[in-house]
């Protein structure tokens, strides 16, 4: 999502603010927050690094431009199957368990992107037995976007193969499930 | 024990059946897969009891796994082995040093000619390596493929549509591979050019480490190169990509030694010669000069200076002369003065061997 205010970064910061009794969602990049910060009395005891922590709750208490601001209290991050915490996680540089890896999943794509040359998802191999029908999705996408190709080619004869392939394959993935 | 008795027993028997491709510069192909269990806490994290169960789980489903030619894997408890004996096995590159000292229920399943290796516990449940002759990448990566097939036919792995294969450090994870080439170097670090070549290696997401050493201090002109990243891109395509730069480094390679023959050949038989001639005659040798001294003559063989001696001196002798080998050999715990007496021992009768073997 882009920052609403200089319609240029990405929003890195999202909370709901009170005005006048209607509220309003704001969307901000960590400098358009910081400028802004100023015009919200009462959040100059808040480092930048505390309103990206959190979400910030803007509650009106009264008449006008008046604002209270109360956080949140941030809830620590854990894995509720190993009980590995995000803290002890980013300390340590190992994760706990399988599911670690979703309990932490908001946090790992910058993590990921720095460790593997600016990616963050799977694109190789599949389990044959436990992988399920994913080997056959992906195969599917790769055919669409053949297909986008040759239509805008006008290679309809081969667009009408790749769509013939297309429904055999999501056929195959249908009759998968049923016997599943 | 003689010499060669204990040679048969110490160099694994993957390494012994001639030359693979590429072998005057490529040593050897290694694809290591890191594999883990879905229901399962990871090692580091895991009790000893649950080790304990993932130990007996997973040795017992992927016993019946064909590894290679002739027979079963062979299963060894770390706990079952001594501090020295868990060294000879890191110092033949079939465990990690990690397994030998921090696993808990640590084990290694090889097969009969060790060049497969399934490590248990280790910092992932399974850690699956594979290694071959010369440059295979390949074939390397395929013959990895089905073995990895085999044993998913076995146990559920932990697996995640986005993240791919779940490993235990975040550097691991997609693809949990680590494809690397071990290489002789010895022209490019001679003429200075590997210097230059390393930072555009690094540029590519690969990595290049010193096999015996840390960085340029790295013995015995020996490098690994190897892939950083593990999630984005496909095994092949991992695969294709080292396999593109460790072509090239080979030819560079090549050609620098093409170079050195025919600006200063006189110097490079002296160097080759006078590392021959210490190798056969002296009493006591460190270990960082033992290195030097084989790169030079491995060197001497492949350049066709030196003949009537197998070019696996070097690989033999780099395993034989490390610290925990030598040991084994004499049968006690041994000072490092005693091992470098020991070490230039042990070379010189090796070099005898090759003599006899030739007549
Ligand atoms: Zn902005
Ligand atoms: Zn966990």
């Amino acid at each position: 999502m882009i920052c609403q205010e200089c319609q240029t970064r990405q929003a890195t910061l999202h909370f709901t603010k009170i005005i006048n009794g209607k509220k309003a969602e704001m969307h901000l990049c960590d400098e358009c927050a910081r400028d802004k910060g100023e015009q919200i009395p009462g959040s100059n005891s808040y480092s930048i690094h505390e309103l990206l922590s959190g979400l910030l709750n803007v509650d009106q208490i009264s008449g006008n431009n008046e604002f209270k601001t109360s956080r949140a209290e941030p809830e620590p991050l854990v894995c509720d199957q190993c009980g590995l915490t995000y803290e002890r996680f980013a300390k340590v540089g190992r994760f706990g368990c399988a599911h670690c890896y979703k309990a932490f999943d908001a946090k790992l794509d910058p993590i990921l992107n720095r460790v593997h040359s600016g990616n963050d998802r799977h694109a190789g191999k599949v389990p044959k037995r436990t992988g399920g029908t994913m080997q056959v999705q992906r195969e599917i996408e790769k055919l669409r976007e053949s297909l986008r190709t040759s239509i805008e080619q006008e290679e309809f004869e081969e667009a009408a193969r790749l769509r013939d392939q297309i429904r055999e394959l999501e056929g195959k993935i249908q009759n998968g499930e049923e016997e599943a | 024990m003689s010499l060669q008795r204990f040679i048969s027993q110490a160099i694994s028997p993957w390494m012994k059946s001639g030359p693979g491709p590429d072998s005057d510069i490529v040593l050897s192909t290694r694809i290591r897969l890191a594999r883990n269990l879905k229901n399962y806490p990871f090692p580091i994290f895991a009790s000893s009891d649950v080790s304990e169960q993932v130990l007996r789980h997973v040795s017992e489903e992927l016993s019946t796994i064909p590894a290679g030619a002739d027979g079963a894997l062979e299963l060894l408890k770390m706990d079952d082995f001594s501090f020295n004996e868990k060294r000879v096995l890191v110092e033949k590159h079939l465990i990690s040093p990690h397994l030998a000292e921090h696993s808990r229920h640590g084990a290694v399943m090889l097969s009969p000619d060790e060049s497969v290796s399934i490590m248990l516990n280790e910092e992932d449940h399974i850690r699956m390596q594979s290694l071959f002759r010369g440059f295979q990448l390949d074939e390397g990566l395929d013959f990895s493929n089905k073995l990895d097939d085999c044993a998913e036919e076995k146990v559920t792995y932990a697996f995640d549509e986005k993240r791919g294969y779940l490993t235990s450090c975040p550097t691991n994870v997609g693809t949990g591979m680590r494809a690397s080439v071990m290489m002789h170097l010895p022209a490019l670090v001679m003429t200075q050019q590997l210097n230059r070549i390393l930072p555009a290696i690094n540029q590519l997401g690969l990595v290049v480490r010193g096999i015996y050493g840390e960085g340029s201090e790295a013995q015995g002109n020996l490098f690994q190169i190897s892939n950083q990243m593990t999630l984005g891109k496909s095994e092949e395509d991992i695969v294709e990509d080292l396999k593109g730069v460790v072509t090239q480094v080979i030819q560079q390679e090549r050609s620098a030694r093409g170079t050195l023959m025919r600006s200063s050949r006189i110097q490079m038989e002296d160097k080759v010669f006078r590392s021959y001639g210490l190798l056969k005659n002296s009493r006591v040798m460190e270990s960082k000069e033992a290195t030097k001294r084989l790169s030079d003559v491995r060197l001497g063989i492949d350049l066709d200076l030196i003949h009537g001696i197998s070019g696996n001196i070097l690989n033999e002798l780099m395993i034989l002369t490390q610290p925990a080998f030598l040991q084994q050999y004499a049968g006690k715990e041994l000072s490092a003065d005693e091992r470098d007496v020991r070490r230039a021992a042990l070379i010189r009768e090796r070099m005898e061997l090759e003599k006899e073997n030739e007549e």
